[in-house]
């Protein structure tokens, strides 16, 4: 059950022929796909791509209704080998994953579904996660279209050219026999938009149907001599056809101007960002007309020379507008020009960044200084120049303003795993730790600070291969339990059994894909209606050989945590030695239990409901405690008493009674300051009874110890 | 309405918020309004791992509805942004930081409240960011700025921020649309409509009444301190009494003092009892006198001041005798009911956590014992292997709420303990310290007065906090010999409370010795 429900949304993939679709453009992609009579769908997910597989998983009735089969694959190289399908059938087949990380893993399958090529069109959603908020190395998906020779689109970020590439990638796909990316910025994901529907289509020929009637062609396997031929094909044959297709139905678009000395050549998905720095210049109006000529590569590779070298004509100077590095557009056009005698200048690079998003100012400056070499009187004098904003205001608040990274959620059972973690460290010294992907990588930011490599999904525990046969001491290494599914058990742990590394491995298993929006995976507890779920990671990992595992079901006992990573790290036991640490999502576990808890306080249920509190008089100050959490709920809070120097500890009314302060507390012998109240709500007869008489006797107590001592009462207590 | 952008016809809307906040709902409610009204919008946002608690931006754009549609852009750009909502004060910050915020154009609605970053909240001392400074960057900056506690709004009105943000973005008059159409998205939407349209309506007003006014006030973000003490004093007569007579010996003690003297009184009779208030007076008493001596008066007593402040927290130390006080009084369990929002047909459970080890057990025992088992290694390990544990401890029972109450009850014996003399004994030679500076360097004096700052905290928390504030006064020779000495002091102790186990402190010891006196 994934973090955020398309339910009511998904409603939106039956829309007819003339309807009117709103919404963001994942869905509008979806919708794209089942009117392009799309035979099978999968994924991965991985944020800007998540929506779209929890879109799918939402929408499986309508899915079935068409016939189309859906996959929650284990990983992006899984789901590109279902492309598999495309290869010798007649069938549509698409799937999606997270930009330069998803076709990283992707790339084997990517390699050799691109070599035999395809019958059916095959298209892979690229979320391109570059610039800002992004969470991986910053690279391009554009080199492995290259290398693999992969058609790359790049459509105008809006609903409609979205929807239309979907439906141009499949057609270039199956008129070339070539794989198709369909290439996504994050923004784009979730822009919202419209466009007019089409009708759904069921595929002409089903994955049933193929498999009742199977096909096989030899030439389509890589393998010499046909490896080659596959090659001389790529060359000789699809790459002329999609450069014919691309140019035939216009997939790359020219927009007119009158300043047609000049031009500007630019990916797609930065059509809008120009446009804006167009108008910011006083060179374009609201609707996109523009002084200067564009033409729009829809279609980032191949590059239609003949396409390109037409615009060019008569132009003194063009820019090239391209994101990301290394600049493999501007090299091939400057490259085009120059083999045909071309005198038309080339920038691009030179008067833009080389790395970084190109943001809305990075492209306006860029604009204005290719404008200021090649056509200086285009610029008018009373171009609206906008006010250059005073970031820093009066004074310094750039030193001021904190900085705010992601970080654990309020609640997580991520959290005291890793206040264990410190405390073993500070009795045991500082030990060699490697992360992985996921969650659990906020740990490597405050308060934490623990793991400092991530050397991609799954591969926490085999990025330590290089340490494991000291017998000094022993490296750790986390992972998740996504990254455990997703490539974890054969390349880390198989890896680490055989090799019988002796190192210390903490899988934290929270119960979902959970840094990707809560989709399930194989170990989840939910039960699943489409999907096999709960199977357990430690019985997987006793499958594989390894010998020492310990099972931790509440990761709130930070005592019991840093014991078994204290027998971990200290036990005679060779090989591998594994802890799974297991507790629910906190973010899912409180959408799953709140509307129930609710419905039982509604209908007078007894429910008894967790709270932490901090006495203020009894808090110094230090912070201690937040050293070891960093909870959203857990904060400070300034006392209205001059005696006192610091802030003091504050839980807010956010806290979910997780556990964690109160365990901590008590783990790092901190201070008594904490207390957890349990309110009883719909107490039982039995409940009220005890209490009138506790607090009888307390209240008696109480009045009876004030009356031997003065008692303030005011300002503070 | 003097509506913004009016240039290209196109409005620019940046929402800064906090991941957890909402801002996806606030986004979703600005798009239903202005399609509502006849608008074209676009909404983009940058999901992902920001979402959990980390600053997130959702952009929008819209025009009014034309025959073509018009090309939106998917991000802000500095300089060019009409309406910016900051759903917390640093986000307000960071809007200006990068650029959304300009005097020619901007509106910027923002909530006032903070949301701590992590790095304010782990510096063993005061790590605030000083909100007034973007408060006033804010003002400065923008066109217009209505800024309060909006998550303030949102809690009174028992909804979430969205509500109270969407009112105040009505309120500020920087959208064209009518409240009324405002209130038919909330309703429209759905869920938890009334408290949201209550949240929304007093944002509204509030926002609307800001912008009416020329100038915005704004909050305060943090209180000024109290300025003076009214706690009302209630016990049996006799201790009355002497508390009257307490009272009337403040006024020996200079008067800029006295404000603190009567808070510390205040706090160490309520610690121990009004002898204990004698004890304190009688110190404070010996400061002021060598204060006078040392030409305090030129200083506004600067000495005795700060001396009525830190006697009284170094007196009133935090040992398991007042841990108990503290948890087993009355007004402590009012506050924790009125904090949980427990009403009568409700039932309190109270959960304690103690973790006691063989250093507490000692230091609650008579000196002599106490000492005893603290010279024989091998009883203390035992007594340590009996104690040392964690305790979840009852307190709205009757067993273990009695057991507090005795333990609290010890108070009367107080004076005989070990931790008692250990504590009045450091006390001694820090004060002894302080006042054999006063007559040579005056402001050095308090400024070691000021050093007991860094001792707070319980077990490891209190040793450490022990361990910085002897590391800060065994470098007192070679600093009492610098010209800068108070400064030097000063600067130590700050770095003393930089980061937890006090290596900032270490490098700027090291580096002191190394370099010759200034």
């Amino acid at each position: 059950m994934a973090e955020r429900s398309f339910k009511a949304e998904v409603q939106k993939l039956k829309l007819g022929a003339g309807e009117v679709f709103h919404g963001e453009g994942i869905l509008a992609i979806t919708k794209a796909l089942l009117e392009s009579g799309v035979g099978y769908v999968g994924g991965y997910q991985g944020a800007p791509i998540s929506h779209l597989m929890d879109v799918l998983a939402d929408s499986q009735d309508i899915l079935a209704e068409l016939g189309v089969r859906f996959q929650a694959n284990a990983s992006e190289s899984a789901a590109t080998a279902m492309l598999s399908a495309s290869v010798h059938y007649p069938i549509r087949g698409a799937v999606a994953y997270k930009g330069a990380v998803g076709v990283n893993v992707a790339s084997d399958a990517l390699a050799n579904l691109s070599s035999a090529g395809v019958t059916g069109g095959a298209l892979v959603v690229v979320g391109e996660d570059y610039g800002e908020g992004s969470s991986i190395m910053q690279e391009r998906s554009h080199a492995f279209a290259m290398k693999s020779q992969v058609w790359l689109l790049d459509p105008r970020p809006n609903l409609p050219s979205i929807v239309k590439a979907v439906k141009d990638g499949f057609e270039l796909s199956e008129a070339s026999g070539t794989p198709v990316m369909l290439m996504v910025r994050i923004r784009a994901c979730h822009v919202t938009g419209e466009f007019t529907a089409d009708d759904n289509r069921r595929p002409p020929l089903g994955t049933v149907d193929a498999l009742n009637a199977p096909q096989r062609d030899t030439s389509r396997v890589v393998l010499p001599p046909f490896s080659y031929q596959q090659e001389k094909d790529k060359i000789e044959k699809r790459w002329p056809a999609a450069l014919k297709f691309i140019r035939e139905n216009r997939l790359n678009e020219f927009f007119e101007g009158e300043a047609d000395s000049i031009g500007i050549v630019l990916q797609g998905g930065m059509f809008n960002g120009v446009i804006r720095a167009l108008q910011q210049l006083g060179l374009a109006n609201v609707y996109g007309d523009s002084r200067v000529p564009l033409y729009v590569l829809n279609v980032t590779y191949p590059l239609v020379e003949d396409e390109f070298l037409e615009f060019c004509q008569g132009k003194d100077a063009i820019l090239v507008v391209e994101e990301g590095q290394p600049d493999f557009i501007e090299q091939a056009l400057g490259s085009m020009l120059y083999k045909r005698g071309g005198t038309t200048r080339l920038h691009g690079k030179d008067v833009l960044p080389m790395a970084g998003e190109y943001t809305g100012e990075v492209l306006r400056k860029g604009i204005a200084a290719f404008l200021a070499e090649a056509a200086p009187t285009l610029l008018p004098e009373d171009a609206r120049i906008m006010e250059e904003p005073d970031r820093n205001g009066n004074g310094d608040i750039a030193a001021t303003v904190p900085g705010r990274p992601p970080g654990f959620c309020t609640g997580c059972p991520e959290r005291p795993i890793f206040a264990a973690m410190k405390l073993v460290q500070k009795e045991h010294g500082a030990q060699q730790i490697s992360a992985d992907i996921g969650c659990h990588l906020f740990a490597s930011l405050p308060p934490f600070g623990i793991g400092g490599s991530t050397m991609g999904y799954g591969l926490g525990p085999a990025s330590n291969g290089a340490f494991t046969g000291t017998p000094s001491k022993r490296p750790i290494s986390i992972i998740g339990d996504g990254g455990f599914w997703h490539n974890g058990l054969s390349s880390s742990f198989s890896d680490a059994v055989f090799n019988q590394s002796d190192s210390v491995v903490m899988v934290v298993d929270n119960y979902y894909s959970a840094a990707t929006g809560g989709q399930d995976v194989p170990s989840s507890r939910a039960s699943n209606p489409t999907k096999s779920t709960r199977h357990p990671i430690a019985r997987a990992l006793k499958g594989v050989g390894v010998n020492w595992v310990r099972q931790i079901d509440r990761t709130y006992d930070v005592k019991a945590m840093r014991k078994v990573l204290d027998e971990a790290i200290t036990t005679e036991q060779k090989g591998p030695k594994v802890i799974v640490a297991s507790s629910e999502c906190m973010l899912n576990r409180q959408r799953r239990e709140r509307p129930e808890r609710d419905k039982d306080k509604r209908e007078g249920r007894r429910v008894s409901q967790p709270r932490f509190g901090v006495d203020e008089d009894v808090c110094t100050g230090d912070h201690a405690c937040m050293r070891l959490s960093g909870c959203p709920s857990l904060s400070v809070k300034h006392l209205d008493d001059p005696l006192r120097d610091d802030p003091v500890a504050a839980i807010d009314h956010t806290c979910v009674g997780c556990g964690n302060c109160g365990e901590v507390a008590d783990a790092a012998v901190l201070c008594p300051s904490f207390w957890r109240g349990d309110m009883i709500h719909n107490p039982s007869w039995m409940d009220r009874k005890l209490d009138t008489l506790r607090r009888r006797f307390i209240g008696w107590l109480q009045r009876r110890g004030a009356r031997n001592r003065l008692v303030f009462t005011g300002t503070r207590s | 309405m003097n509506s913004p952008g009016t240039e290209t016809g196109i409005i620019k809307l940046a929402i800064m918020a906090v991941g957890g906040q909402g801002g996806g709902v606030l986004t979703n409610w600005i798009l239903d309004l202005a399609r509502g009204n006849g608008y074209t919008a676009q909404a983009t946002s940058v999901a992902g791992v920001a979402q959990r608690t980390g600053a997130t931006i959702y952009y929008v754009e819209m025009m009014p509805r034309a025959e073509r549609a018009p090309v939106f852009s998917l991000m802000p750009t500095p300089g060019d942004v009409d309406i910016v909502i900051a759903a917390e004060l640093m986000e307000a910050g960071r809007a200006i930081l990068r650029g959304f915020v300009t005097r020619d154009r901007t509106t910027l609605v923002a909530s006032t409240h903070r949301m701590l970053a992590v790095s304010e909240k782990v510096a063993p001392g005061d790590g605030r960011a000083p909100g007034e400074k973007v408060l006033e960057a804010a003002r400065s900056r923008a066109k217009r700025c209505i800024a309060f506690d909006l998550d303030q709004i949102a809690a009174d009105n028992g909804t979430v921020i969205s509500a109270s943000l969407f009112g105040a973005l009505a309120g500020s008059g920087a959208l064209p649309f009518e409240d009324a159409h405002f209130e038919e998205t909330i309703r429209a939407s759905g869920r938890g409509v009334d408290a949201s349209l209550a949240g929304f309506r007093e944002a509204r007003q509030v926002a609307h009444d800001r912008s009416e006014g020329s100038t915005d006030t704004g909050d305060a973000t943090q209180k000024p301190e109290s300025s003076s003490s009214t706690a009302s004093v209630s016990g049996p007569p006799e201790l009355l009494q002497r508390w009257k007579a307490l009272e009337k010996r403040l006024n020996d003690i200079p008067q800029p003092a006295r404000q603190f003297a009567r808070l510390g009184l205040e706090r160490v009779v309520d610690f121990q009892d009004t002898e204990y208030g004698d004890e304190y007076l009688d110190r404070l008493q010996r400061v002021a006198t060598i204060d006078k001596e040392s030409g305090g008066e030129t200083r506004n007593f600067a000495l005795t001041t700060a001396a009525a402040k830190y006697l009284a927290v170094a007196m009133t130390y935090d040992d398991v005798i007042r841990v108990a006080d503290l948890k087993t009084r009355a007004p402590r369990f009012d506050r924790v009911r009125k904090e949980l929002g427990v009403n009568d047909d409700q039932v309190l459970h109270l959960t304690e956590f103690m973790h006691p080890r063989a250093e507490e057990v000692c230091a609650m025992l008579p000196a002599r014992w106490g000492r005893y088992i603290e010279s024989r290694p091998k009883l203390f390990r035992f007594l340590d292997r009996v104690v040392n544990r964690g305790r979840r401890v009852r307190t709205d029972t009757m067993f273990w709420f009695w057991t507090l109450h005795m333990i609290a009850g010890l108070r009367r014996h107080r004076r005989r303990l070990l931790r008692h003399e250990v504590e009045l004994c450091h006390l001694q030679a820090w004060m002894d310290a302080a006042l054999s500076c006063a007559p040579d360097n005056y402001d050095l004096a308090v400024e070691i007065i000021n050093n007991r700052r860094l001792v707070k905290g319980y077990s490891d928390t209190h040793e450490r906090g022990m361990s910085k504030f002897s590391r800060v006064m065994d470098m007192l020779d070679r600093v009492a010999a610098r010209d800068d000495a108070a400064t030097c002091m000063r600067e130590m102790r700050e770095a003393a409370l930089a980061d937890e186990e006090g290596a900032a402190l270490d490098r700027m010891i090291e580096s002191m010795k190394q370099s010759p006196a200034a």
